[in-house]
């Protein structure tokens, strides 16, 4: 097969899964009145995808934060800014690591298990058992993890933020001796109402994306042990994809 | 109900053809199910008995041909019409399917939330007594990776005829039973079907067992019907292809193996290539 041929056969499938994963939102979003009747299957996926994410979200927010304080004190120590460091770390993890550095954990670890999941479901017949009882799959399956995936990722990015600033904070004050009243007080001054904005639209964004490509590769998992590994690992690699993406087209639109 | 339809049979399958992956599993497929009887559907593994049941349900859907269930043309029904015909079926399936993340007595309790509004005080009860009739009223509060196959099985029947339905389908709802387990569920099929009415379709290799309840047989291979009769009809048959089948020859007209080049020819090929 020639190369042109090769790469016209590749834009089909790009095309066709795109034309797949739309149709598949379409069919969620009218099982949607299934799942909002239905508010405790939402909220056990909350637990899952979002309860459960927390041990790792809060572990490396504090990391993040404790290098943006090393960091951030390095640079502006040599400006002889130390003060703006509260300032400078609120922006870095408001604006950008935070929505980015929670979504690519939450493929990692909450996606991952959703494909596998949802996967292991259609291979095990449970999907089409469901069908058969005359139960709208999607209402009860695909509907329930996205909701609780969407909900999930922003309120974790929230706690990602609050917690990277606590990290900063004990690396500058604590270990570092930046004054404790200027940290804080330069936040404030510097950090407005439109960058706190800018995190909440780009969590939203990346958490529709992370649970939708997360659901979608599991309800089309090839069903078998082989497929269902594949279809976790292209979880991963396109939510990362995309998620990076997503994030330079946001922050180009925004600024 | 009217007359008409009384006597119209529950499932009606017309030349059908169907094929997956390129190979072609149906081709003038034809069989008739009767209202309030035991239809076995015996034939050889890998045959579609699995396919044809998942055309009765709408899972599938034939390359042409019709499938009528209780006069609709199921492959024709909207998405509505089809849920709705399917609350009437119940379906056993090949490899239980329960789910998962629920317990033995949630899986049962599962389509009664669904499409009733008992109260919870009577859904316990109809579930305990539909555990009961298959031996596993103390197994209520397990999860489904903590029974065995054939519990699981036996839980799956249960839920396949806890609402009642007018037509059970059993995918092999014999095979991984003990003899005891394998007694019961026959004596269950037969008194869901002498006490309640239930039209049942039983799929299954265990021709010993099947003949003891079923009204009428058929034997499907290579694609299409190739006997149909009571079982004493079958077992006394001038072809020589149904009395192979109902007495397990393993050569004869019906092939034990899947289409394959030549034996000897692939055995002596090996040394200078591999297929
Ligand atoms: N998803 C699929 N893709 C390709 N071929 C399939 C698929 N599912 C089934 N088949 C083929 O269809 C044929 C019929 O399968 P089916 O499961 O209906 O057989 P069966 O009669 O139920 O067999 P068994 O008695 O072993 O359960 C088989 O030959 C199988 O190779
Ligand atoms: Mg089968």
């Amino acid at each position: 097969m020639t190369k042109a041929n090769l790469l016209l056969r590749r834009l089909t499938q790009a095309i066709r899964k795109l034309g797949a994963v739309t149709l598949f939102f379409v069919g969620m979003l009218q099982a949607l009145p299934y799942a909002v009747r239905r508010p405790a299957l939402v909220s056990r996926q909350v637990h899952n995808a979002g309860v459960l994410s927390l041990v790792i979200i809060m572990t490396s927010g504090f990391f993040v934060g404790m290098v943006i304080g090393l960091q951030g004190y390095d640079a502006f120590s040599r400006l002889r800014q130390e003060d703006l460091l509260g300032a400078g770390a609120a922006l870095t993890l408001l604006k950008e690591l935070g929505p980015v550095v929670t979504a690519l954990l939450f493929a990692g670890r909450a996606g991952t298990a959703l494909t596998a999941e949802i996967g292991l479901m259609r291979a095990t017949d449970q999907i089409s058992a469901m069908e058969v009882m005359a139960i709208d799959p999607m209402g009860r399956i695909a509907v329930p993890r996205f909701l609780g995936g969407v909900i999930s990722v922003p309120l974790l990015t929230a706690i990602f933020n609050s917690v990277g600033i606590l990290g900063a904070w004990f690396v500058g004050v604590q270990l570092m001796g930046v004054d404790n009243g200027a940290f804080w007080s330069q936040m404030q001054e510097y950090v407005e109402t439109g960058d706190v904005n800018e995190g909440i639209l780009k969590s939203v964004v990346f958490g529709v994306a992370a649970s939708l490509v997360a659901v979608f590769e599991g309800y089309t998992a090839e069903p078998t042990a082989e497929g269902v590994g594949l279809a976790t690992t292209r979880t991963v690699v396109i939510t990362s994809v995309l998620v990076l993406i997503l994030d330079y087209m946001i922050t180009a639109f925004l600024l | 109900m009217t007359d008409a339809q009384a006597d119209r049979p529950m499932i009606e399958v017309e030349d059908v053809r169907f094929s997956t992956a390129g190979r072609v599993i149906f081709d003038g497929m034809s069989l008739t199910v009767l209202r309030g009887r035991i239809t076995a559907i015996m034939g050889p593994s890998g045959t579609g008995k699995t396919t044809l049941l998942r055309m009765i349900t709408g899972q599938l859907r034939p390359v042409s041909g019709r499938v009528l269930v209780d006069g609709q043309n199921v492959p024709g029904l909207s998405r509505h019409e089809l849920f709705a015909l399917r609350r009437r079926m119940g379906m056993l399936f090949q490899n239980s399917a329960l789910l998962t993340d629920y317990s033995v007595f949630d899986n049962i309790a599962f389509p009664v939330r669904e499409h009733t509004r008992l109260p919870e005080t009577l859904i316990r009860n109809l579930v305990l007594t539909k555990l009961q009739a298959v031996g596993l009223r103390g197994a209520a509060q397990l999860m489904p990776t903590q029974l065995s196959g054939g519990m699981g099985r036996r839980v799956a029947l249960a839920r396949a005829m806890v609402l009642d339905p007018d037509l059970l389908l059993y995918d092999e709802p014999f095979s991984g039973l003990d003899p005891i387990s394998m007694g019961m569920v026959l004596r269950l099929i037969k008194v869901n079907n002498d006490v309640l009415g239930v039209t049942s379709v039983v799929v299954s290799h265990d021709v010993e067992e099947i003949n003891q309840i079923a009204d009428y047989c058929y034997v499907v291979s290579g694609g299409r019907v190739i006997g149909a009769g009571t079982p004493d009809e079958l077992k006394r048959s001038d072809s020589e292809l149904i009395r192979q089948f109902m007495s397990g020859a393993p050569d004869g007209p019906v092939p034990f193996h899947y289409p394959a080049p030549d034996y000897r020819q692939q055995l002596l090929n090996e040394g200078q290539r591999h297929d």
